[in-house]
């Protein structure tokens, strides 16, 4: 898999290339790495190729929103914030985290947690 | 004039699956649309944790009901670019098989569905009446009417007899026959027409802007389509796909319409070319490092991304499906339509909301 | 003029596309993956099909000799009988019938081992 390894200063300008470009927007793939550090890849097609733009992110350096550029990405930052509990500051449709979860709910069900995990590793 | 908030679903007569629209509407115009998902979450991308990569296959088939076979080839083929395995080509054709099986039975779902949303309840029937034919092909052929569950990392788990290849060319015929028997009701008939021309129109270059996918984004007449990649046996098969210009509802409809033809005709194909020998490769170790899938599922295109470490669990899976892409365009195609078009409009999107929240 | 008027007259002379279901029943596909069986006398108690089942519907409890299998936890893969060493599993052709209440299936395992 090819993918170009970015700053989180670029992306914004990077994606409105991309736009010029012509290419597609595919979607967004979040990783946890651990326990506060994240890996956001951000998936574009143009003529049945794919590219990858790379970076990484922690909880206390929010990534800006792309959907000033690419409106689609709204749905899947929306996502990103509901089940990694990551937020994108200049999100267009932003629902506070309250597309999947309910209001009340705070933590992420899919941040790596050590805690947790030496429980499940105990058993 | 005042303008007022409806919500249109979770619970809707047209709705099959549960999202929710807040329309704004000023008289019966929408003004602004904006979704709720969240009503069937699953979380299954944290099953990876839980599952080795042999059983995802499973969990994955699972994501969506329709197009189950689509998401355990996407899957399979993902892991097996990893791992390096090259699938015999026999299972290359085996799987188009019944991935155009499943695609032809969603069609014929949807076209069913379609005319329930404006009211032909007769050609819904019919539709289903068609459609049932495919599914006890699936039955017959994979021994499961709706999660066919044929594939496993490497190749396939069921092979097809020349009798059940014969089955199936012959139940295809007659597909194809009381399909054209439906045409004329379907795209000739003026209410038809009325409650679908000029709805909902997306431009080409809106549509890809707003990454839309699948029989949206070539009912605005771009041509793409995932199966121009060439995975499995397509690119040993004549395929081009189906565009239509218009961009509205009846242009979707004529797409997916058309694409039962295309489906029918590719395994026509298909049953012609198969080579004989092994279904299934051998599979050693474990994937490592990073890979990317996609396959075309009747309603776009599904992305796969995989990650993982040579551990027995795949460290992240992201699925990406189709209605998740083809939702946004949902925002630019209802404002300045009437609320009595919304349940039309929604549908000609073909959701499936399962399939968006996993 | 009367578009859907061929596939209506067609319907006409036509069989019923339906069947009154509980009286009258189809005969089923030979490979269909129905209800899961196990052979009580050819089984050893491997454990492979607990561990290979997706939805971990099967215990196998060695002490005991027993085979456990939650019907409703099972999502009818097939993956336990393709991966069973001595094709004590099996799937029969036939669903199972609506129950009224949550059930397990348990095979008590008569080994081999145990009776030479």
């Amino acid at each position: 898999m090819r993918a170009e390894t970015i700053t989180p200063d670029q992306l914004v300008g990077a994606c409105a290339r991309m736009k010029a470009e012509g290419f597609r927007f595919v979607t967004m793939t979040c990783t946890a790495m651990d326990e506060n550090s994240f890996e956001l890849l951000y998936h574009f097609d143009k003529n049945l190729e794919l590219s990858t733009l790379r970076l990484t992110t922690s909880k206390d350096s929010p990534v800006h929103s792309i959907t000033a550029v690419y409106f689609a990405a709204f749905l899947v930052e929306n996502e990103i914030q509901d089940l990694f509990g990551l937020r994108f500051p200049g999100l267009a449709l932003d629902y506070n985290r309250t597309l999947y979860l309910d209001e009340e709910i705070r933590d992420a069900p899919f941040c790596k947690n050590a805690a947790a995990e030496k429980n499940t590793a105990a058993e | 004039m005042p303008v007022s908030t409806i919500p249109f679903g979770p619970q809707h007569p047209v709705l099959p699956e549960p999202i929710h629209l807040k329309l704004t509407v000023e008289d019966e115009v929408i003004k602004e649309v904006v979704p709720a998902l969240g009503y069937v979450h699953r979380g299954l991308e944290k099953l990876a944790g839980t599952r080795d990569f042999h059983q995802m296959v499973q969990i994955v088939e699972r994501v969506c009901g329709i197009c189950s076979m689509m998401h355990a080839m996407c899957y399979c083929e993902c892991v097996e670019a990893m791992m390096g395995i090259e699938t015999p080509p026999r299972a290359r054709y085996l799987r188009l098989i019944w991935s155009e099986l499943n695609r032809l039975h969603s069609h014929l779902l949807w076209l069913g569905l379609f005319a329930d949303s404006f009211g032909f309840e007769s050609l819904f029937m019919q539709f289903w009446k068609i459609r049932e034919k495919v599914m006890d092909l699936q039955e017959a052929t994979a021994g499961n009417r709706v999660i066919v569950s044929v594939n496993v990392i490497g190749g396939l788990r069921r092979d097809l007899s020349p009798e059940q290849q014969q089955t199936i060319l012959n139940i295809l015929d007659r597909v194809e026959d009381e399909m054209r028997l439906l045409e004329k009701p379907l795209l000739g008939d003026y209410t038809v027409m009325k409650r679908t021309k000029g709805k909902g129109i997306v431009s080409a270059a809106r549509a890809l802007e707003l990454g839309c996918v699948g029989p949206t984004l070539r009912g605005s007449g771009v041509a793409q389509d995932m199966r121009q990649l060439g995975y499995e046996a397509y690119g040993d098969l004549a395929f081009e796909p189906r565009v239509e210009k218009d961009g509205d509802c009846y242009s979707r409809l004529k797409v997916r319409y058309r694409e039962v033809f295309q489906s029918i005709d590719l395994i026509r194909q298909a049953m012609e070319k198969i080579p004989a020998g092994e279904i299934a490769a051998v599979v050693k170790g474990r994937p490592e490092g990073e890979g990317l899938a996609r396959v075309e599922q009747p309603r776009g295109e599904v992305f796969y991304y995989v990650k993982a470490d040579g551990k027995k669990y795949l460290e992240r899976i992201r699925i990406r499906t189709p209605t998740f892409a083809n939702v946004p365009v949902l925002l630019a195609m209802l404002p300045g339509m009437c609320l009595s078009d919304v349940p039309v409009i929604v549908l000609s999107i073909d959701p499936c909301i399962s399939c968006t929240e996993r | 003029m009367f578009p859907m008027m061929p596939a209506i007259l067609r319907n006409f002379f036509s069989k019923r596309a339906t069947r009154r279901y509980p009286p009258m029943t189809r005969e089923p596909f030979a490979e269909v993956r129905g209800e899961l069986k196990n052979e009580g006398s050819v089984c050893t108690l491997c454990g492979v099909c607990a561990v290979k089942c997706p939805s971990q519907c099967i215990v196998v409890d060695k002490k005991n000799a027993t085979w456990q299998w939650d019907p409703f936890a099972c999502v009818y893969c097939g993956v336990c009988v393709d991966s069973c060493k001595t094709g004590s599993l099996r799937q029969e052709p036939l669903y199972r019938k609506a129950a009224t209440g949550r059930e397990i299936v348990s095979v008590k395992i008569v080994l081999k081992e145990q009776t030479k």
